[in-house]
């Protein structure tokens, strides 16, 4: 491998950070399964600024609790509100689950969850499941703690063994409502049914409503989420360590896993549909094969638009690590591979990339030293959040929002990466944004292009 | 099912009646589990000093603090821009355990090296406070080495609510003000407090006071800067405006340098008009009483036939707010009722019993309010009080759109400047654009209600 590893300046001074906290991921994670409200064990300015952020994102209501640490519970420890908190919730949202996950100030005083958790039950013996997840921030990143809550929901939940279902299970990292709509769209094509952990994409792209609704319709079911054991195969589309890696987890309980890129391009989808097609014996259904033939069309139209341009890549590390393939994929240049999370996985994930002796990696970065880095190498376009944008501007580079979060367009949730589908529509708005900022600086202004 | 309101939150619900006002329980600790729209003691401290724009605002702690509050206010600034850019010692595993005193030391040394700002505020977050760092002791050190002043924000989250960290807040500012040269101050000069220059708002009620011939020596904080603020104490009255957050800086001014001052709002042109005519009877000078009544009528005159243009559209709509302090809630219900705009559900994340009696004062007979509230129960009232346009922040926008109720963002984050004369207009642009909108005469809510009420129906509803 030939990428250049350049790591981000000694000091760990962060100036506009390319990360969330932890219990974001969590809660985040928590909203893909029915019913579920999550609780974070903590100060309540974790939970409210973590909803205005999700909101201005998805355009949805959110719903995150608090145990609402005063000084009082920091000092002495917060079992009593952890208790008054599932309480309230209950009597307010009557929930069919509630999960928990811990903010700084929680883990700081080193607050026993499971024990707190544990007495909380022996009190209230019917009590619907709490499943909880350590998500410190000192630690972890919203991406990982996304993971963090899907591996503590399979490892709590998953559980019941039995004969194999037409069912495939599949672990997305953060991507949109619209991918995991398309993921499962595409999963049925084979005529399976698949099993999202998470899958929010009814819960925060919901239907307008005449009443409001404590809890908002989706989610994967309960009873889904336990029999994930009984699934064909999980296909795992997240990058973790290995302790937090969920499918593993299945694996260990009869249900063999893939570790798979996101469906990004037509390579890496081709290498999920072909797994679909041997789990399900069934050959890709029609429309698929015509979405397929298409993208390979438009990639004939626009190929010589992006050839040899220089991107700059950058959020969560599946995300990255997709595009980044797409892009190599069509004669892009993916020159700068960034992430914010701490997992240290984007690097490895990359190796596939064919050799670019100009490229970096940045992982567990800041947009100030990706900025730096951009000032470097020039890149011709900006892939990533609307958290690029201020970059964008300052450089003169145009800007292809995708990811989480967009907080300065309508939309962030039916943003479609996934399948063929997906990436024609990456495809064209690379292409557009190319032609539009290459007409924008035109002198002639010609009306084709 | 019939909606119940946490037993924890009984008391902090209440409607208005014929006779006086109903205790409103209120000024607490946010219930446990409640799902409350409110933020942290760091927030509220960090929303104040926020438009501050030449100076560092570095938050010590894990990163997501930071992170959530970088460029969170549209709070705008004719020249620096430091205060858009979001810094943090993003504290790891290792300086939990052993403390975050040397990553404080070197990020501060760094930034204050990178960005040569005028002044330093830190801000101590919750895992701060648990590990004990002496930030003041940090910040003490750096500030003799780099010469300029660095000033600790103890605002640790969990220390109280987002009212202790406007006194944070207002400590901070204490450490500035009283460090400048006020040789060049008039007699009839007045610091504006709490108004953020939030879209531009700071500089359309600075254009007022020009044309009065009134000097503003400082903003708190919009468009803030630090030499102004070191120069804060010569002027002769303070106008505080969000009543909430700057009253404290306000009391704690008046004792240290004798500086008076008055309460007003400059949201609505009822309460705008009587914000200058206070401010010109408060400096007692008979040529900018004339300036500022000429003003007025200059301005009214302007903005009243567009107004009344808008009441005829909105005549009879019903609206609800939930806003941070008090004294805009009851700007907010004066201007729609300009409107002809009835305000039947209210609330206030830090309200306090006075204000509280004055809001129910304000509002007509069986309004709802609400201190402290939370989704599920704006989702309850703004269904029973028959709400056609919300207004609030970011948070409760998804709760009118979701239910196809129209809504009017009157928080940090609005980028069209609602203040003044001219922002009366604005906010009646905004609430006619969103109250008028034929798409909720699509929307289920709106369609059943016209089934049972044809007084709304316009012909292309299905019954």
């Amino acid at each position: 491998m030939t990428c250049t590893a350049r790591v981000s300046p000694p000091s760990q001074t962060t100036v506009n950070p390319c990360t969330l906290c932890a219990p974001l991921g969590a809660a985040l994670a928590s909203a893909g399964v029915r019913g579920t409200v999550p609780l974070l064990h903590g100060g309540q300015g974790c939970a409210t600024y973590i909803r205005r952020y999700l909101i201005s994102h998805f355009r949805e209501p959110m719903d995150i609790a608090s145990s609402s640490f005063g000084e009082s519970q920091t000092v002495f420890g917060g079992e009593a509100n952890l208790h008054r908190a599932l309480t309230n919730i209950d009597r307010q949202y009557k929930p069919n689950l509630i999960t928990v996950a811990t903010t700084c100030v929680a883990e700081t005083i080193g607050e026993d969850v499971e024990r707190l958790l544990a007495n909380f039950l022996e009190k209230n013996p019917d009590h619907k499941p709490i499943v909880w997840a350590s998500t410190p921030s000192f630690k972890d990143g919203h991406a990982e703690g996304f993971h963090a809550m899907v591996a503590a929901l399979v490892a709590k939940l998953a559980t019941v063994a039995g004969p194999k279902k037409k069912t495939v299970n599949l672990l997305p990292p953060i991507v949109s409502p619209a991918d995991l709509r398309h993921l499962r769209e595409i999963v049925a094509g084979f005529g399976l049914e698949a099993t999202l952990l998470p899958d929010y994409s009814d819960t925060l792209d919901g239907v307008i409503l005449d009443h409001y609704r404590p809890l908002p319709d989706g989610g994967t079911p309960l009873e889904d989420v336990a029999e994930m054991p009984r699934s064909l195969a999980t296909l795992d589309f997240s990058l973790t360590g290995k302790a937090e890696r969920s499918s593993q987890t299945l694996a260990e309980r009869g249900c063999p896993s893939k570790l798979l890129g996101l469906p990004i391009g037509v390579r890496a989808t081709d290498a999920m549909c072909d797994l679909l097609g041997e789990l399900s014996t069934n050959a890709a259904p029609s429309w698929l094969s015509q979405e397929r033939g298409r993208l390979l069309d438009a990639y004939a139209d626009g190929h010589k638009y992006v050839f040899g341009q220089r991107v700059a890549v950058f959020g969560d590390p599946e995300l990255v690590a997709g595009i980044a393939g797409f892009l190599a994929e069509i004669g892009a240049r993916p020159i700068l591979c960034a992430t914010g999370a701490r997992n240290r996985t984007l690097r490895s994930a990359l190796q596939a990339l064919p050799a670019d002796e100009e490229r970096v990696i940045l992982e567990d970065t800041h947009y100030g030293a990706i900025e730096d880095a951009c000032r470097t190498l020039k890149p011709d376009l900006l892939i990533g959040s609307s958290k690029g944008y201020r970059m964008a501007r300052e450089l003169g580079v145009p800007l292809l929002r995708v990811g989480f979060p967009i907080h300065d367009r309508i939309g962030a949730g039916r943003l479609l990466q996934v399948g063929y589908r997906g990436t024609m529509q990456l495809f064209d708005g690379i292409v557009n944004t190319l032609l539009e900022a290459k007409q924008a600086a035109s002198p002639v202004g010609f009306s084709y292009l | 099912m019939t909606f119940k309101v946490l037993e924890d939150r009984e008391g902090q619900v209440i409607r208005t009646g014929k006779q006086g006002a109903v205790p409103v329980t209120c000024n607490k600790a946010s219930a446990a589990g409640s799902v409350s729209q409110r933020a942290c003691t760091f927030c509220g401290s960090r929303v104040v000093l926020y438009p501050i724009a030449d100076a560092l605002h570095l938050v010590h702690g894990p990163v997501g603090c930071a992170a959530y509050t970088w460029d969170i206010r549209g709070a705008l600034s004719s020249g620096p821009e430091l205060h858009r850019i979001s810094c943090s010692t993003d504290l790891r595993e290792r300086d939990i355990v052993l403390g975050g005193e040397g990553q404080l030391e070197s990020s501060l040394r760094d930034l204050v090296g990178r960005y040569a700002p005028k002044a330093a505020f830190v801000y101590a977050t919750c895992v701060v406070g648990v590990i004990g760092d002496d930030v003041a002791a940090v910040c003490k050190r750096v500030a003799a080495d780099v010469g300029i002043p660095v000033i600790p924000v103890m605002a640790e989250g969990f220390r109280g609510t987002k009212r202790d960290g406007y006194n944070a807040a207002t400590g901070a500012l204490l450490e500035l003000i009283g460090t400048g040269d006020v040789s060049g101050v008039g007699p009839l000069s007045i610091n504006l407090l709490g108004d953020f220059n939030v879209a531009g708002e700071s500089w359309i009620i600075k254009e007022y006071f020009a044309r009065m011939g009134v000097e503003v020596v400082s903003v708190l904080t919009g468009d803030g800067r630090v030499d102004e603020i070191r120069r804060a104490h010569g002027a002769k009255l303070n106008v505080v405006q969000c009543a909430g957050s700057m009253t404290p800086l306000a009391k704690a001014m008046q004792e240290k340098y004798g500086i008076p001052f008055v309460r007003v709002s400059f949201f609505g042109i009822e309460d705008t008009a009587h914000a200058l005519y206070e401010v010109a009877e408060k400096l007692g000078n008979a040529e900018v009483k004339e300036r500022t009544q000429a003003l007025v009528r200059e301005e009214i005159a302007k903005v009243l036939p567009q107004l009344k243009a808008f009441k005829r559209d909105l005549q009879g709509k019903r609206a609800g707010l939930y806003v941070g302090g008090a004294f805009k809630a009851f700007s907010l219900v004066r201007a729609l009722r300009q409107l002809g705009v009835t305000v039947a559900l209210a609330g206030t994340q830090t309200g306090n019993q006075e204000e509280y009696d004055e809001l129910q004062k304000v509002c007509d007979e069986n309004t709802v309010v609400v201190d402290d509230t939370n989704a599920l129960e704006l989702a309850n009232y703004v269904v029973e009080q028959d709400i056609d346009v919300f207004i609030g922040g970011v948070k409760e926008r998804p709760i009118a759109y979701k239910l196809g109720i129209g809504f009017c963002d009157h928080n940090h984050e609005r980028k069209i400047p609602l203040a003044g004369f001219q922002g009366a207009v604005a906010f009646a642009r905004e609430i006619h654009a969103t109250a008028t909108s034929p798409i909720w005469s699509l929307m289920p809510r709106r369609n059943r209600r016209a089934s049972k009420a044809p007084r709304l129906a316009t012909g292309t509803e299905k019954p």
